[in-house]
């Protein structure tokens, strides 16, 4: 629970469906603050209030769980270490993985829980083979398929999305006929450890030597300026490079190993194929390739593709058109329409 | 579920029914301002002058001693920031001696006459035990030592202070001692006779009475600096309108608790004993906290080798018994003690602590359900550790 509106009418409607519900809020590490406290966005003393008081009303006990410890060393330090690697990592996906669907499902089901549920808009379906499937919410805009696509059957069988079937308006409505808080938390892409949204401040704090400013090369391998550091941009920027030029470039691709940046036009931007590691597939997988629709990002669209396993749980992902900003470190998500079939990261191209 | 068992004593205790009933006639009929010059404000008058011999007759001491405040950290903050600041007025003295074990009422204000007012602070150290000896009390003692302030028995751990004797080198040297009495008074003799102290706090939900009311004993002829200014209440100490309902609550739930001190100490002493006992025995990697014999009656206190107390809490809760953690924490921000770690404890011990204090509503069944269920709870969150990616 984190005192906003999705996870409150999440526990409301399980209250109401029967269940025994015990309210969780996870403590995460956040970045140490002047008044000698640190900051989390996702507990911060004034959501922590909000939250208790949602159960209080809903009558069900209340805990606060701490995380940071785990937390720091497996989505902050995944974080650092990825910017560090010249990926764009992405640490919700690391926090669902790591955190809220392993570190937390344990405590849930160490106090006899039969069921973890969050306020996540996705849905989980079992299937008649006695398989759990992950689908996506019914509300398209609101679905967090994408960042809880690395769950497997383990997970889904003890999980419960309440809201998953309504749309964000239709939980606003519940929340109202609850009498609960309709606020929430800022939706932003912005990191719930970092004490001001500043993330390139703290990888310098954090990550310095990634931080270093170095050679913008052409494709062809000409310097053509220099940038602030590579993990200040993402593959398809255009914006902040500081080049002029007769057309408008782009980020093609990070080389750390070079701390280079590499450039082009629009016509040299985008690929077909990429490679993930870590490949995740929530149900059976493949045998060989297999069509599905592919999220590179959180908010993409899916993109047609074909996927053909690799060894070693790698994959190899080729789109029917060309997409302008593959980027390493972020998931590429699975899907066959609803049904989420799981995913891996994004690897780095070989240079 | 049935009706949770609350095994956590030292953390409050329910207003005793006699001693509500003491207080009823001054929340309705006699309502008035013992301030006031007419018929209400004497009758309410009558009740807090009542009400300070009452308080007066336990602590063995004059009614113009006794000092009624807000609670017992306000009677803390009065009395160690009063002396300090009167010491340092009158003779130069910047200096103040406490100990690491001391309640945040009292440590919290020390630090803050240390950072913000400029005063030198001693830190007396304490024993595996948590006992101070009074011979490093006098060892810490200088010229200008403003106070010392050292509690009659700790709140986390049990333990209790030989105030007499520490007061007694105190006063050889003509420095005044504040000791903080609110977890002991519900069991221990506050007689401030024996106990040779300056000033001592009290606080009256410790004892069932109501929570919001505290007293300060101050030895006549001890001047403080009052740290609330106003109307001139409580001779000039503690300003604002008594809240008489509660001071008279107070002193009734004292009157009562010193009254029956010795039945109840015995059951209390009785059921510590069986605790104290059969968690060492039946929990492997479990230790008491605290002194085994110089120590609260009604209070043990273990901590168990690599288990989250929280964590345990929270099993114990939703099992349906109420218990407390050295590092008790609603926030999930669990740090050690400062207590526990100031006795010398590795954190991941300090961080396995549970404290459980009897008291008058407690039962032999209430200890039975407890312990059938902590050895199994405590075994199992050991098991449970988390590994990542398991």
């Amino acid at each position: 629970m984190s005192g906003g509106v999705d996870s409150s009418v999440a526990a409301a409607l399980l209250v109401r469906q029967g269940y025994d519900v015990v309210g969780l809020m996870l403590r995460l590490w956040g970045e140490p603050v002047a008044d000698g406290g640190v900051h989390n966005r996702c507990c911060s003393p004034d959501s922590m209030a909000q939250a208790r008081r949602v159960a209080e009303q809903l009558a069900i006990p209340f805990y606060a769980i701490d995380a940071q410890a785990p937390f720091k060393a497996r989505v902050v330090d995944f974080f650092v270490d990825g910017y560090a690697a010249g990926l764009t990592p992405n640490p919700c996906l690391e926090c669902n993985r790591q955190i809220r669907w392993d570190f937390l499902l344990k405590k849930a089901l160490s106090l006899e829980a039969a069921y973890l549920a969050t306020g996540h808009y996705a849905r989980v379906r079992s299937t008649a083979d006695g398989d759990y499937q992950l689908l996506k919410a019914v509300d398209d805009h609101k679905d967090q398929s994408y960042v809880l696509s690395v769950m497997g059957q383990a997970q889904l069988r003890h999980a419960l999305f309440p809201i998953g079937g309504y749309t964000k308006g239709e939980v606003r409505a519940l929340a109202r006929e609850f009498g609960l808080p309709v606020a929430e938390r800022p939706e932003s892409q912005d990191l719930c450890f970092l004490a001001d949204n500043d993330y390139r401040r703290f990888l310098g704090e954090h990550a310095a030597a990634a931080l270093r400013p170095g050679p913008i090369l052409s494709a062809d391998g000409r310097v053509v300026g220099q940038h602030q550091g590579l993990p200040l941009y993402t593959v398809g920027q255009r914006k902040g490079l500081g080049l002029t030029g007769p057309e408008p470039l782009y980020v093609l691709g990070l080389r750390p190993e070079l701390n280079a940046l590499v450039v082009g036009t629009a016509a040299e931007l985008g690929e077909d194929r990429l490679t993930a590691g870590r490949v995740h597939w929530i149900g059976r997988a493949p045998d060989g390739p297999r069509p599905a629709e592919v999220k590179i990002r959180y908010k993409a669209p899916p993109a047609p593709a074909t996927v053909t396993p690799l060894p070693e749980a790698r994959a190899e992902v080729v789109f029917e058109r060309r997409l302008r900003d593959i980027t390493p470190g972020q998931a590429a998500v699975f899907y066959e329409g609803d049904v989420c079939l799981g995913g891996g990261l994004i690897e780095r191209r070989s240079p | 579920m049935s009706e949770p068992v609350y095994l956590d004593y030292a953390a409050t205790t329910p207003v005793d029914a006699r001693v509500l009933e003491a207080m009823l006639p001054y929340l309705r009929e006699d309502f008035g301002n013992p301030s006031s010059v007419h018929v209400f404000g004497r009758r309410a008058e009558k009740a807090l002058e009542q009400a300070r011999r009452t308080v007066a007759e336990v602590l063995q001491c004059a009614p113009a001693e006794v000092y009624f405040t807000g609670c017992g950290s306000e009677a803390d903050n009065l009395a160690v920031r009063g002396l300090a600041f009167t010491a340092r007025a009158a003779r130069g003295a910047d200096h103040l001696i406490t100990t690491p074990i001391e309640h945040e009422a009292v440590l919290a204000t020390v630090h803050q006459l240390r950072d913000h007012f400029g005063f030198d602070v001693t830190e007396v150290p304490v024993d595996a035990a948590g006992r101070v000896s009074a011979a490093d009390v006098e060892r810490a003692l200088r010229p200008t030592t403003a106070l010392v302030a050292v509690m009659l028995a700790n709140n986390e751990i049990g333990t209790v202070q030989p105030i007499a004797e520490i007061a007694a080198v105190c006063a050889a040297r003509g420095v005044p001692v504040h000791t903080d009495a609110v977890q002991a008074a519900s069991q221990l003799d506050v007689d401030v006779r024996h106990l040779g102290v300056t000033t001592l706090a009290l606080g009256a939900h410790k004892f069932y009475g109501p929570k919001g009311v505290g007293a300060l004993y101050v030895r006549a002829g001890t001047r403080l600096l009052p740290a609330q200014t106003g109307g001139g209440q409580e001779r000039g100490l503690r300003a604002g309108t008594h809240n008489v309902a509660y001071i008279v609550g107070l002193a009734e739930a004292l009157r009562l608790t010193a009254a029956e001190r010795a039945a109840h100490n015995a059951r209390f002493r009785a059921w510590r004993e069986r605790l104290i006992e059969a968690v060492l025995t039946t929990i492997p990697d479990s230790r008491l906290t605290g002194h085994r014999s110089e120590r609260l009656p009604n209070h043990a206190s273990f901590v168990f080798h690599g288990v989250n107390g929280n964590d345990l809490l929270m099993h114990l809760d939703l099992a349906g018994i109420a218990a407390s953690s050295g590092s008790a924490c609603k926030t999930g921000d669990p740090r050690p003690s400062g207590v526990l770690l100031a006795l010398g404890l590795a954190p991941e011990w300090a961080l396995g602590s549970l404290r459980v204090t009897v008291g008058r509503g407690t039962t032999d069944a209430h200890l039975d359900q407890l312990l059938a269920a902590l050895p199994g709870l405590v075994h199992k969150l050991r098991a449970e550790q988390w590994a990542p990616g398991a």
